[in-house]
C-alpha cells in the first residue's frame, strides 16, 4: 500500500539513525578513548556524523521517489 | 435554605399526617362507635327494600298476569315463589275466560226462552188449557235447548256473521255465536274472511233449516192440540148428540108407551137422568166447541204467520196443516150440524110431549071436573065406576068426542092453516138452515178448492220445476251438442290450418336446411382454410415463441449470471476484498456466446476484478479515514518541497490546520479548492455520501506526496468503481434484453 510506505521509510529512517548514532557514538567513544583521551569531541563529533548521515539518508530515501536517475533519464 | 425547606416542609408533612391519622382514626372511631347502629340501621333498612319489593312483586303479579310471566321467564326461581304464593298461573289464565262463556250462555237462554214464550204467548191467545201451555213451554224450551246444543256445536264452524233473515231464534243464536267468538281467539275471525260468503249461506241455510224445523214443530204442535181440541169437541158433540136423541127417544118411549106407573115412573126418572145427561154432555159439548174453534183459530194464525215467512221448503207443511185444518173445520161443523138437527128434533119432540102433556091434564081437569071424584089416572079404576058415572061418562065421552070432532073439523081447517103457516114457518126456517148450510157448504168447498187449488199449483210447480229442469238440461245437451260440432268444425279448420302452416313451415325449414348446409359446407371449407392459415399461423408463433423464449431463457441465464457477478462484489468484507470474478465473469461469458455487447463487457471487466476482486465501498471509506491523517501530514510535499524539514514543518501544519471534516463539494472547482485540506474534506463528504467516483475525482487532484500516499486507494477506487460500471451496464443490459422477452399480459 502506498500509504504504508511513508511509514516504512521512516520506520527505516528511524532505525538508520538509531543506528548511525549509536555506531557513531560507539565509534566516537572508542576514538575518544583510544585516541584523544577521552575527550568528549570525538563522541560528539562521531554521533554527530552518525545523526547527519542517518538524516541525509532519510531525507535522500524520503526524496527517492521524486529523483530522476540519470540511466532513467538516460532511457527516457 | 434549601433545608431549612426541606425540613419545614417534613415537618409539616409530619404534622399533617399526624392530624389526617387523627382524624382517620378519630373518623374510624365514630363509625366504630357508630358502626353498629348504622350497620344495623343499613341492615334493616335493606331487607325492608327486599321484603318490599317481593310483596309487591307478587301483588302486582297476582293482578297482572303479563307481568307475572315476564317475571317467571326473567327471574330463575320466581315462579316457584310466586305459584307458592298465588298458585300456578294457567289456571288464572283459563278460568276467567271459561266463566265469560258460561255466563253468555245462560243469559242467552234465558233470554232466549223469554223472547219465544212471549211469542208463543201473543201467538196462542193466552192458552186455556194447562197442558196446552205447558206442551209449547216445553217444546220452546226443548227447542231452545236444542238451538243451543246446535250452537254451541257450530261454534268451530260457523263464523261470526249476524244471518241476514231476521228471525228471532236466528238473531239470538248469532247473538250468542258472536259473543262466544269474541270470548275466543279472535284471530279465525280474520283468517276465515274469504270463506264468508259460504259460511253466510251455510248459515242461512242453517237459518231455513232453523225456522222450517220451528215452524214444522209449531204447526205440529198447533195441529195436535187443534185436533185434540177438536176430537174433544167432536167426541163432546157426539156425546151430547147421544145423549140428545137418546133422550128424546126415552121421551117418545115415555109418550107413546102405556105402562104401568112403576115403570112410567122409572121411564120419567130414566128421562129426567137422561134430561141431565143431556145438559151437560151438551154444555160440555159447547166448551169443547169453544176451545176447538180457538185452537183451530190459533192453528189459522199459525197458518198465516208461517205462510207470512215466505219459506218455499215450508209450503207443503203449510199444506198439511191447512188441510187438516180444513178437515177439523168440517168435521166439526158436520158434528155441529148434526147436534144441531138432534136438538131441533129433540126440541120438536118435546114440544110434542108438551102438547100431549097439555091434552093430557086438559083431559084430566075435564074429567075431574065432571068426575071430581075420579083420580088422576083414571084408566085403572075402571072396574070400581058405577052406571051412572059410566053413562055420565060416556055422555060426556060422547060430547067430548063431538066436542072433538067439531075441534077436529075446526082443527083440520085450522089445522091446513096453521100447516101453511107451519109449512111456510118451515120453509123460512129451512130456508135459513138451507142457506146456513149452503153458506157453510160453499165456505167449504171454497176452501176445498182453494186447497185443491194450492195443492194443483203446488203439483203443478213440482212439475213446471221439473218441466224446467228438464228443458234445461235439454238446452244444455243441446249446448253441449252445439259446442261439440262447433268444435269439431273448428278442430277441422284449425287443423287444415295447421297443416298448411306445417307444410309452408316445412318447405321453409327444408329450403333453410339447404341453405344452411350450402353455408355451413362453405363456412367449413372457409373455417378449414382459416383454420389451417391459423394453424400456420400458431405454428409460426410457436416457431417465434420457442425462439423467444430461448431468448427469454438466455436473457434470464444472462440475468442471473450478472445477477450472480453483482452478489459476488457483495462478498467483500470489511478488510478483505470480494471473491475474484472470475467464475462469475465465466459464467456471464458462458451466458451470452453470440451476444457480442456483453461479451465485450465481459472482457471490459478490468484483470485485477478478475484475478484478485475489488474491496468494497465501505473498507475504501474506511481506509481513506486512516489516509485523510497521512494525506494531510504530508500535504506540503511535492517534488520541490521534500526535505526532512519540510517534512517536519508539514506535520506542524497539519497539527495546528483544523479544517472541516466534511464539506461540501462546489460543482465547480476553483483554484483555491485545490487545497488538499480542502480536496480531503470535499472527499469525505462524498464518500460519506456514497459517492466514491467524485471521491477518486477529487482525490485525483492531489498533487506530490500526498497524491503518491493515496495512489494505491485511488486505483483500488478506480478498480472498484470500472468493475462496479462494468457489471451495472451488464445488468441494464440483462435486465433491458429480459424486458424485451418478456410478453405484457
Amino acid at each position: 500500500m502506498s500509504e504504508k510506505e511513508l511509514g516504512k521509510k521512516l520506520d527505516r529512517c528511524l532505525a538508520d539513525g538509531v543506528v548511525k548514532l549509536g555506531t557513531g557514538l560507539g565509534l566516537g567513544i572508542v576514538f575518544s578513548v583510544l585516541f584523544f583521551k577521552r575527550r568528549t569531541w570525538p563522541i560528539t563529533l562521531f554521533s554527530g556524523a552518525g545523526l547527519g548521515m542517518a538524516y541525509a539518508n532519510c531525507q535522500h530515501d524520503l526524496r527517492s521517489h521524486y529523483l530522476l536517475h540519470t540511466s532513467e533519464q538516460q532511457e527516457q | 435554605m434549601l433545608r431549612v425547606c426541606l425540613r419545614g416542609v417534613k415537618a409539616t408533612a409530619q404534622k399533617s399526617s399526624g392530624r389526617i391519622r387523627l382524624t382517620n382514626v378519630q373518623q374510624c372511631r365514630e363509625y366504630t362507635t357508630g358502626e353498629s347502629s348504622g350497620a344495623s340501621r343499613v341492615v334493616a333498612a335493606g331487607l325492608l327494600t327486599v321484603t318490599g319489593g317481593i310483596g309487591g312483586t307478587i301483588i302486582y303479579a297476582k293482578w297482572d298476569h303479563k307481568f307475572r310471566a315476564a317475571v317467571e321467564k326473567n327471574v330463575p326461581y320466581s315462579e316457584w315463589l310466586l305459584g307458592l304464593a298465588l298458585g300456578p298461573a294457567s289456571q288464572d289464565a283459563g278460568l276467567p275466560i271459561r266463566k265469560q262463556m258460561e255466563s253468555i250462555q245462560p243469559p242467552s237462554m234465558m233470554e232466549k226462552q223469554m223472547r219465544t214464550s212471549k211469542a208463543k204467548s201473543e201467538k196462542k191467545l193466552k192458552e186455556t188449557t194447562e197442558p196446552a201451555l205447558s206442551q209449547p213451554t216445553q217444546n220452546i224450551q226443548a227447542e231452545a235447548s236444542a238451538e243451543a246444543t246446535q250452537i254451541i256445536s257450530a261454534i268451530s264452524e260457523v263464523q261470526s256473521i249476524p244471518a241476514p233473515c231476521d228471525t228471532e231464534p236466528a238473531a239470538a243464536a248469532a247473538a250468542v255465536l258472536q259473543e262466544t267468538e269474541s270470548a275466543g281467539a279472535a284471530e279465525p275471525l280474520r283468517e276465515r274472511s274469504a270463506e264468508e260468503v259460504a259460511a253466510r249461506l251455510a248459515q242461512q241455510n242453517q237459518d231455513e233449516k232453523d225456522i222450517i224445523a220451528s215452524l214444522s214443530a209449531r204447526l205440529d204442535d198447533s195441529l195436535a192440540s187443534s185436533a185434540k181440541a177438536t176430537l174433544q169437541a167432536i167426541g163432546a158433540q157426539e156425546a151430547a148428540l147421544q145423549a140428545i136423541t137418546q133422550h128424546t127417544h126415552k121421551l117418545k118411549e115415555a109418550m107413546e108407551t102405556e105402562g104401568p106407573t112403576e115403570e112410567k115412573s122409572t121411564q120419567w126418572k130414566d128421562l129426567e137422568a137422561a134430561l141431565a145427561d143431556r145438559t151437560t154432555s151438551v154444555n160440555v159439548a159447547k166448551t169443547a166447541l169453544v176451545k176447538a174453534n180457538e185452537a183451530l183459530d190459533g192453528l189459522k194464525s199459525v197458518i198465516d204467520k208461517s205462510r207470512g215467512l215466505k219459506i218455499t221448503a215450508a209450503r207443503p207443511l203449510i199444506l198439511a196443516a191447512e188441510e187438516n185444518l180444513h178437515k177439523m173445520v168440517v168435521d166439526l161443523d158436520k158434528v155441529v150440524s148434526k147436534v144441531q138437527s138432534a136438538e131441533s128434533e129433540a126440541k120438536i119432540v118435546a114440544q110434542y110431549t108438551e102438547l100431549v102433556n097439555e091434552a093430557k091434564q086438559q083431559f084430566q081437569r075435564e074429567v075431574s071436573s065432571l068426575t071430581p071424584e075420579i083420580q088422576a089416572n083414571w084408566k085403572g079404576l075402571t072396574g070400581k065406576l058405577s052406571t051412572d058415572d059410566l053413562n055420565a061418562l060416556i055422555a060426556h065421552a060422547h060430547r067430548r068426542i063431538d066436542q072433538l070432532n067439531r075441534e077436529l073439523a075446526e082443527q083440520r081447517v085450522r089445522g091446513q092453516i096453521h100447516m101453511e103457516a107451519a109449512l111456510e114457518q118451515q120453509r123460512a126456517e129451512d130456508q135459513k138452515a138451507l142457506d146456513k148450510a149452503v153458506g157453510t157448504a160453499t165456505q167449504h168447498v171454497k176452501e176445498e178448492a182453494r186447497l185443491d187449488q194450492e195443492r194443483k199449483l203446488a203439483e203443478l210447480r213440482e212439475v213446471i220445476e221439473a218441466e224446467m229442469r228438464t228443458q234445461l238440461r235439454r238446452q244444455a245437451a243441446a249446448h253441449t251438442d252445439h259446442v261439440r260440432d262447433v268444435l269439431k268444425v273448428q278442430e277441422q279448420e284449425l287443423r287444415a290450418e295447421a297443416e298448411q302452416d306445417l307444410s309452408s313451415k316445412l318447405l321453409e325449414q327444408e329450403t333453410r336446411y339447404r341453405q344452411l348446409t350450402q353455408e355451413q359446407l362453405d363456412d367449413f371449407t372457409l373455417d378449414m382454410n382459416a383454420a389451417y392459415a391459423r394453424l400456420k399461423g400458431v405454428e409460426e408463433a410457436i416457431d417465434s415463441h420457442v425462439e423467444a423464449e430461448e431468448e427469454a431463457r438466455k436473457a434470464h441465464r444472462l440475468w442471473l449470471s450478472v445477477e450472480a457477478l453483482t452478489y459476488t462484489l457483495k462478498t467483500a468484507s470489511a478488510e478483505s476484498p470480494s471473491m475474484p470474478l472470475e467464475d462469475a465473469a465465466e459464467a456471464v461469458r458462458a451466458s451470452c456466446v453470440d451476444n457480442d455487447f456483453a461479451l465485450a463487457l465481459t472482457s471490459a471487466l478490468p484483470e485485477e476484478s478478475l484475478k484478485r476482486g475489488v474491496y468494497s465501498e465501505a473498507s475504501l471509506r474506511a481506509r481513506f479515514n486512516s489516509l485523510r491523517s497521512l494525506a494531510r501530514r504530508v500535504a506540503l510535499i511535492d517534488e520541490s518541497h521534500n526535505t526532512l524539514y519540510q517534512y517536519f514543518l508539514s506535520y506542524v501544519q497539519a497539527a495546528l490546520l483544523f479544517e472541516r471534516q466534511q464539506e461540501v463539494p462546489p460543482t465547480q472547482l476553483r483554484s483555491e479548492d485545490l487545497d488538499p485540506f480542502k480536496l480531503l474534506s470535499y472527499a469525505s463528504y462524498c464518500l460519506e455520501h456514497g459517492d466514491l467516483e467524485l471521491a477518486a475525482k477529487l482525490v485525483n487532484q492531489l498533487r506530490g506526496e500526498a497524491r503518491r500516499v493515496v495512489e494505491d486507494w485511488l486505483t483500488e477506487a478506480r478498480l472498484t468503481l470500472e468493475t462496479r460500471q462494468v457489471i451495472s451496464l451488464l445488468s441494464a443490459y440483462a435486465n433491458a434484453v429480459g424486458l424485451g422477452t418478456t410478453q405484457a399480459p
